[in-house]
């Protein structure tokens, strides 16, 4: 009996191949492309390989739209992480953002506590050490019990991974729709810093190199998570469960150091981190990208419970694991440096160079696979799209009767959990580890100092999905843009993004269709503002029977300071400021929160981006920054002018407001309405003048509204008041109303 | 002074205190590895924030028996200076060098903010370039912070002046609305008797510099270099 006959295994037939994920036509692909039958190993490696996580078929063709170079682009898209240069002397910083949707909603703990250790991991696989931590999070709302459970859960998780770990989780934004019902997002994102010189890329090079496996030992956890995160879900999800792996962020800790001090040495010729798929994508992308092969036998991976056997050791997804390939000869170096850190390090394998990866169990060969096809030209597919027939009665605005209260309105909306200060959750994460922090959560963008010295990046995460529901393309630029615009206000110039796709079944053309125009509007938005994606990643299936998510293309952007000393806040910083707005309140409120929670329509056409403006926004900022003239900016979005002129009272002064409006627009749509470019600043009097004419330059628009004063809000239009409260009184109910709907 | 921070596999503020001790204060400042017994002639131990051996268990009850603290112990009681932050503080309750325990937060959640302290005693190595009742503001990011002492040790505590912090409100009043934790008598911070040894839950090396929020953690650093001398 062969080694391969001893483990039992099923019969490969197209059934099992269903079962694992493998439609008929691509197990008929596979036995072409083999010219043979699979055996079952290799059947497991092959749906995993072809899952639309892994593989990106539906999304690939589409994806290649996003502009992904610039002079500053040190690592595009297809790398672990993207890397851009911050200045002249090879500071770079590494970054990307990884959706844990499917696993977060089975188990939130661990599911939201994994996907933070699996990018943090992409990050120091290329010899960045990360130093920057952020989330972009989706629930349903919070008056049902389930959605707070699952908003507690993954809160937890990513505050006890991210602690531990010992990276300052500095930001990130979190919405509430009923459209994340059954499906929240978690979307993790995390950022490095590394030396040019000092990149490493996944690469099995040189023929005999030893093939060395570190971290923790292999279970039987996630198997077949890849499979999982690419199937929409039904009542039987929850039976999943085993598939969501469990963390432990102490022993990543330990794995990040280890492989930085391995780093500094020259010991080493490619590292790549086991994510997703586990040691099957690990083993075929390097083999594949290095144009190599590579042997690997299993039976000598480090397992944590006995009796498992190949299939298994190649789709676990236990978490805290490295593939890395060595110089030949420093084996021992190489496992001296693990030692140090009590993780194991263990020759599995060696470097060959037929093209293959061979899996090997006592010797005998039980799978044998050529690498770059699987990894290169997995399927894919041109699916059909198509506008929604429901998409006209969507964009069409109804009409709707001004509300008598207008300051009821306002304190509803700042009670609105969207709105609602986050506090509640950053609290809950170490924002300040490595003494890196200038700039607090609360603000547009958070502000990250380089290795103490005056270098600095912004990062803000963003998407309107409400705008990309109603209007993909333009919600789709409407992402890039406001990404941008606060990294702007916060007074870095933004540099490049990276995102996290998520949607709905691609195999429904009116989801595919949200999903090309919204990639076409992103592109668009991208080139003008000149800011290239350098990495990403797409989850789709985000449906629960049958009802998908709306649209939710996530964004972070990543901005660069020269001197970060010149960042600007979004809090009023002294009184008897003067207050202008940058830009034109138009009135539009199609797709407005206050449409959807004060008069319960998430419907009209989403407001359209003048990229042109937003250009001219971010270069305007850009320059006022570097002189100093602005004391505190901010971006007008959700919940409107109003909401944003009281969130920039909100700092903990007591400073207020006084604004006198004069438009004959109608006073709600007026306050509330969410057109885009449009940001407030506060500016010392002495330097009206300087920053009028710097924004004429420009050709921004920009009027005087109101001055900063002590303790008041107060706004009115055409001399009748609208708004007059006190700024306690708000402030208290925009940052308790989340913990208290949360005790 | 000469400065040592020490490393334990799961310490995450130990390059933040380094980097406060060395560069912002200017003092001779090296890393002391958890295996090691060589304390390397510093004036100052410091045991910095993180979660030494992961902390899965009670925090801090794994690193008491690590080679490095055996030694900071013997160095502790011939006077040598010693000063716990955070996950520093739960390894010196632990070990044995300061009274009292800390236990999970009374919210039961991970808290991480800039609270108000009161300085209650200013004529400590580490707080001289404070007043007594001056209020300072510094960050706290902990789980388990929440300061526990019997009634007896409590008495001692008060009697020595050994209380050095206390939570308190912008006022300088420490009362329980200002109480970030639960602890005992809304403690922040506490001396041994001799006066070497400090643990604290806040952490001063996040307010160090002007780029920072605040920079009322410098002078804790400050105090204790003048007090031991030889900086810059």
């Amino acid at each position: 009996m062969s080694v391969y006959e001893k483990f039992g295994f099923p019969e490969v037939t197209a059934e099992a191949a269903k079962g694992m994920g493998l439609s008929a036509s691509e197990f008929e692909g596979v036995k072409k492309l083999l010219g043979r039958m699979p055996n079952y190993i290799e059947l497991g490696v092959i749906s995993s390989m072809y899952s639309e996580h892994c593989s990106y078929k539906s999304s690939r063709m589409h994806l290649a739209k996003f502009p992904t170079t610039a002079p500053w682009v040190v690592q595009g898209p297809g790398e672990n992480a993207g890397i851009i240069e911050v200045d002249s002397e090879g500071l770079c910083v590494c970054f990307k953002v990884e959706s844990h949707n499917h696993p977060s909603f089975i188990e939130p703990f661990q599911g939201a506590a994994t996907g933070v250790g699996g990018i943090l991991r992409d990050v120091f696989t290329m010899g960045a050490r990360p130093v920057a931590a952020m989330n972009s999070l989706r629930f349903g709302k919070l008056d049902k019990p389930k959605n707070r459970q699952i908003f507690e859960g993954v809160v937890a998780g990513i505050s006890h991974y991210g602690n531990c770990f010992g990276v300052p989780t500095v930001g990130g934004e979190v919405y509430f729709n009923s459209c994340y019902d059954g499906n929240p997002l978690v979307n993790a994102f995390a950022l490095g810093v590394v030396q040019k010189e000092n990149i490493y890329l996944a690469k099995a090079e040189g023929l005999g190199n030893p093939v060395i496996y570190v971290g923790a030992k292999t279970g039987r956890d996630g198997i077949h998570g890849a499979t999982m995160a690419s199937e929409e879900f039904n009542e039987n999800s929850e039976s999943k469960r085993p598939n969501v792996q469990i963390g432990d962020p102490f022993k990543e800790k330990l794995l990040l150091e280890a492989c930085l001090e391995l780093m500094k040495t020259d010991y080493i010729v490619g590292i790549q981190d086991m994510g997703a798929a586990g040691l099957t994508s690990s083993s075929f992308e390097m083999a594949s990208k290095s144009g190599s092969g590579v042997r690997l036998d299993l039976d000598m991976v480090p397992m944590r419970e006995k009796g498992m056997n190949p299939y298994e050791i190649m789709l676990s997804e236990s978490q805290e694991r490295m593939l890395m390939v060595a110089k030949k000869g420093y084996e021992d170096k190489v496992k001296a440096i693990f030692d140090k850190w009590d993780l194991d390090a263990v020759v599995i394998g060696e470097v060959t160079n037929d093209g293959y990866v061979r899996l090997f169990w006592d010797g005998e060969e039980v799978a044998a696979l050529e690498a770059a096809p699987l990894a290169d030209e997995a399927p894919k597919y041109n699916r059909p799209y198509a506008r929604g027939e429901y998409m006209d009665e969507l964009q069409r605005l109804p009409k709707v009767d001004a509300p008598s209260n207008l300051q009821k309105v306002l304190e509803d909306l700042l009670a609105n959990e969207t709105i609602a200060s986050k506090r509640w959750v950053w609290n809950q994460y170490d924002h300040m580890v490595r003494v890196g922090t200038v700039q607090l959560p609360g603000s547009d963008a958070a502000v990250i100092r380089l290795n103490e010295s005056e270098k600095g990046i912004a990062i803000s995460s963003d998407c309107n999905s409400r705008f990309c529901l109603l209007n993909p393309y333009e919600g789709g630029k409407a992402a890039i843009a406001e990404s941008a615009r606060n990294v702007a206000v916060s007074g870095a110039r933004p540099r490049a993004f990276t995102n996290c796709l998520n949607f709905g079944n691609p195999e429904k053309p009116d989801i595919m269709w949200q999903f090309v125009s919204a990639v076409e509007g992103m592109a668009e938005a991208a080139k003008v503002l000149e800011t290239p994606a350098i990495s990403g990643n797409v989850s789709l299936y985000n449906e629960t029977e049958g009802k998908p998510i709306y649209p939710t293309p996530t964004i972070v952007m990543v901005g660069v300071f020269d001197d970060v000393t010149k960042r600007i806040g979004s809090y009023f910083t002294s009184m008897e400021s003067a207050v202008y707005l940058i830009g034109e309140n138009t009135g539009y409120i199609g797709g407005s929160e206050y449409l959807a929670a004060v008069h319960g329509y998430e419907r009209g056409d989403a407001p359209e981006v003048d990229l042109e403006r937003e250009k001219n926004i971010i270069d305007f900022m850009c320059d006022a920054a570097d002189k100093r003239l602005v004391k505190a900016a901010h971006d007008v979005s959700e919940g409107g002018l109003a909401v944003a002129l009281c969130e920039m009272c909100f700092g903990g002064d007591n400073v207020g407001v006084n604004v006198k409006l004069e438009s004959g627009i109608r006073a709600d749509a007026l306050l509330f309405g969410e057109n885009h470019g449009r940001v407030i600043l506060e500016i010392d009097v002495n330097n009206a003048q300087v920053v009028t004419a710097l924004a004429e330059k420009y050709n921004l628009p920009i009027s005087k509204i109101g001055r900063t004063c002590s303790g008041l809000i107060e706004i009115a239009n055409k001399s009748e008041k609208v708004i007059s409260a006190k700024v306690s009184d708000l402030e208290k109910i925009w940052k308790n109303s989340i913990g208290d709907r949360m005790k | 002074m000469k400065a040592g921070v020490v490393v334990f596999p799961g310490s995450n503020c130990d390059h933040d205190c380094y980097h406060v001790l060395k560069h912002v204060i200017g003092a001779e400042t090296v890393f002391l590895w958890h295996k090691d017994t060589d304390l390397q002639g510093v004036d100052l131990v410091v045991f910095p924030g993180g979660f030494s051996y992961g902390d899965y268990l009670r925090c801090g009850a794994i690193a008491k028996f690590s080679p490095i603290v055996s030694e900071v112990i013997k160095f502790a009681e011939n006077g040598g200076h010693v000063l716990g932050i955070c996950n520093g503080f739960q390894v010196l309750t632990e070990s044995g060098l300061l009274p009292g325990a800390l236990m999970r937060n009374r919210g039961l959640k991970f808290k991480c903010e800039y609270v108000n302290l009161r300085v209650d005693n200013s004529d400590t190595p580490y707080t001289n370039m404070y007043a007594d009742g001056e209020v300072i503001r510094i960050p706290i990011a902990h789980a388990d912070g929440n300061y526990y002492i019997d009634e007896e040790g409590m008495k001692e505590l008060e009697e020595n002046k050994q209380i050095v912090f206390r939570y308190c409100d912008e006022n300088g009043t420490a009362e329980d609305d200002s109480n970030p934790n639960g602890s005992l008598g809304n403690i922040a911070g506490i001396i041994n008797k001799k006066g070497n040894v400090l643990g604290m839950m806040p952490h001063p090396e996040r307010c160090a510099e002007g780029v920072m929020e605040t920079r009322d953690g410098y002078f804790l650093f400050e105090s204790i270099a003048k007090f031991i001398g030889g900086c810059k």
